[in-house]
């Protein structure tokens, strides 16, 4: 098209995104609506996924997509709204899964208390962990983080503590699977739209400073660790929230929960629905878990799969689903002369 | 003597998987999360030219240096040049190439069989005492040769200084017309074929398994840590620091308790002195 170098493609908000803006949204119907709809469709949509698939066996992903997808909103976090990119997000839900087994086994704690127990306590003990690479710049976050699953779980091993290779047996499980299935959705919508409000609240906006410019930060009097721990630790708590799910969904906690899926499976459906959007991680479980559910027979083969459509679609399509999707949404394009 | 002989040993083996890392990160400040894969990919294809093609020994390692070069140099050209500064894309897409080889290979190559490569030259002789065999003095001897040549390289040739030159700064480097993108492909072809040496110097010793992949790729970033991000010699230090460290502890504490050295010197050396024992930047060590 010779033409093209005559013309270009410009993007103007739609009128109705304009005046959803604002207050004015409660004016119309149709601008109520246009705010509403998406998040409708979300919410509405996972909450029936449970009662349109068919079977245990696929309930039961389900219930798994929303525990990556747990991960994957955490990973978005912290990469796009702190700048520290975590490779370990099997650390947090082997901290959490092991943290929500041994109160259970040893203290006996029903289900419904270890779950945010160890959620809460797991954060602390990983935002600990973390704590000395926090106040530097650079790659040392994603180095340590990495470093932590395999060594916790080499550990492991080596001492045949905690169980050792076999794990720990004799976890309750959730009263019945409906219970199971809408606890973990109730949590992941809960969190999807609570972190939503907290990246636009006054902290959040701290923590867009720590990325975008930390001497800012520091230069307004703002400790820029402190911010950095809060963000890691609200991670962090959310991965184990994860990790405790599925302890208890499985009745059983092990080494595998520091496996390779954990890490690598968020950052996936991170880059595919759109960093920075906190749906989009969402969405890009929805979409890998299942697929991935489908290559089972494959075994690391899967692995191989989201790590090759990871660099693709960091190189040719660094956007990500929703952020396009977004695009679309709210803005109209057309050719102008330029 | 045998902590003596043995820490030497383990020291030299960490400098061989460090030194590469290091040299990519120092020169284009690229944490290369694919090293330990291209390790693990250089003691491949010598066992397959070697077996499967049934060439001569040193020709078959000449060719997995090369070809494991190529490949590193492929990596970035293709993949990494086009998230180049973008710290969380190089990141995670070297990251998720070194795993996307590492399980390909679980995967695919290795089922069943174990996979060795033969020693140089077998036997053994006795130093002091106590017994060492020639392959692992051959490890010493050829790594203090690369860590030497590697100095005279970075010294007095012309690629080697601009290297360096693009190491301390990469806009004054490209003043002085010091081709940026190339020299970063130069040194990520360097880096991997030091991966690669390592491999064909270290697998006679025990057999090519995926995951000394992650292992020598957590090594090697916790030497490179420890001796300061970016400076090689700095790697070379800090890999005898925790070499000897490691064999202390396997002797006075039993072997389970090797790994955690590494995890404990980075801990330590990020509370302490962030930099490193030798890094020269600033820029990491001021704390914000």
């Amino acid at each position: 098209m010779e033409n093209n170098t005559q013309r270009r493609k410009e993007r103007i908000d739609r009128g109705i995104k304009v005046r959803t803006d604002g207050i004015y949204a409660l004016m119309s119907i149709r601008e109520l609506s246009y705010l509403l709809l998406p998040r409708l469709v979300l919410i509405l949509g996972m909450l029936a996924l449970p009662l349109l698939v068919p079977g245990m066996y696929w309930q039961r992903v389900i219930t798994i997509t929303c525990i990556y997808a747990l991960l994957a909103l955490s990973f978005d976090f912290l990469a796009h709204y702190v700048g520290l990119v975590s490779l370990g997000g099997a650390f947090f839900v082997g901290v959490g899964g092991y943290m929500a087994a041994i109160m259970n086994t040893t203290f006996g704690l029903p289900p419904w208390l270890t779950v945010p127990l160890a959620a809460l306590a797991g954060g602390g003990i990983c935002t600990l962990l973390l704590l000395p690479c926090l106040p530097l710049r650079g790659v040392y976050f994603a180095i340590v983080s990495l470093m932590y699953p395999l060594f916790v779980a080499r550990l492991i091993e080596a001492l045949n503590i905690l169980g050792g290779t076999d794990g720990i047996t004799g976890i309750d499980g959730f009263s019945n699977r409906w219970a199971e299935q809408y606890f973990i959705i109730g949590i992941l919508l809960l969190l999807l739209f609570g972190v939503r409000r907290l990246v636009n609240t006054d902290i959040g906006l701290v923590l867009r400073g720590v990325k975008d410019n930390d001497q800012a930060i520091r230069a307004s009097g703002m400790n820029v660790t402190l911010y950095k721990a809060m963000a890691v630790y609200i991670a962090s708590v959310m991965g184990c929230l994860g990790g405790a799910c599925l302890a208890h969904i499985y009745m059983w906690s092990g080494i595998s929960q520091f496996a390779l899926d954990f890490s690598i499976l968020p950052i996936a459906a991170t880059v595919i629905g759109g960093g920075g959007t906190l749906i989009g991680p969402v969405l890009g479980c929805l979409i890998l878990v299942p697929i991935s559910e489908l290559l089972r027979e494959f075994g690391t083969l899967r692995i191989v799969f989201y790590a090759l459509i990871l660099v693709a679609f960091i190189i040719f399509r660094s956007e990500g689903i929703m952020v396009y999707g977004q695009r679309k949404y709210q803005q109209f394009e057309r050719w102008t002369r330029i | 003597m045998d902590i003596l002989i043995y820490g030497t040993i383990n020291s030299v083996t960490l400098a061989l998987y460090a030194i590469g890392f290091a040299m990519v990160y120092g020169v284009s400040r690229l944490p290369n999360f694919a090293h330990g894969a291209l390790y693990v990919v250089s003691g491949f294809i010598t066992w397959s030219f070697l077996n499967s093609l049934g060439l001569n020994y040193l020709l078959s390692i000449i060719l997995a240096l090369i070809a494991t070069a190529i490949i590193g140099a492929l990596i970035y050209q293709f993949v990494l040049i086009r998230v180049r500064g973008m710290e969380i894309s190089e990141i995670i897409a070297s990251y998720a190439i070194g795993l996307a080889i590492l399980e390909g290979f679980r995967w695919g190559g290795f089922k069943g069989l174990t996979y060795t490569l033969p020693a140089f030259i077998e036997g053994s002789v006795e130093i002091a005492g106590v017994s060492v065999d020639y392959q692992r003095l051959l490890v010493v001897g050829i790594g203090a040769a690369v860590v030497g040549l590697l100095w005279l390289f970075t010294r007095y040739t012309r690629i080697g200084l601009a290297m360096r030159g693009m190491a301390q700064d990469e806009r004054a480097a490209l003043m002085l017309g010091i081709d940026s993108d190339l020299i970063a492909v130069v040194a990520m072809g360097f880096g991997s074929m030091l991966a690669g040496l390592a491999a064909v110097l270290l697998l006679p010793l025990g057999n090519i398994v995926v995951e000394a992949g992650y292992n020598i790729l957590i090594l090697a970033i916790a030497v490179c840590i420890v001796g300061g991000l970016g400076s090689w010699m700095g790697a070379v230090l800090a890999a005898f620091l925790i070499g000897f460290a490691q064999i202390l502890t396997v002797v006075y504490l039993g072997a389970h308790y090797q790994m955690v050295v590494a995890l404990l010197a980075i801990i330590l050396t990020l509370i302490l002195r962030p930099s490193g024992l030798f890094g020269q930047q600033k820029e990491l060590e001021e704390r914000v």
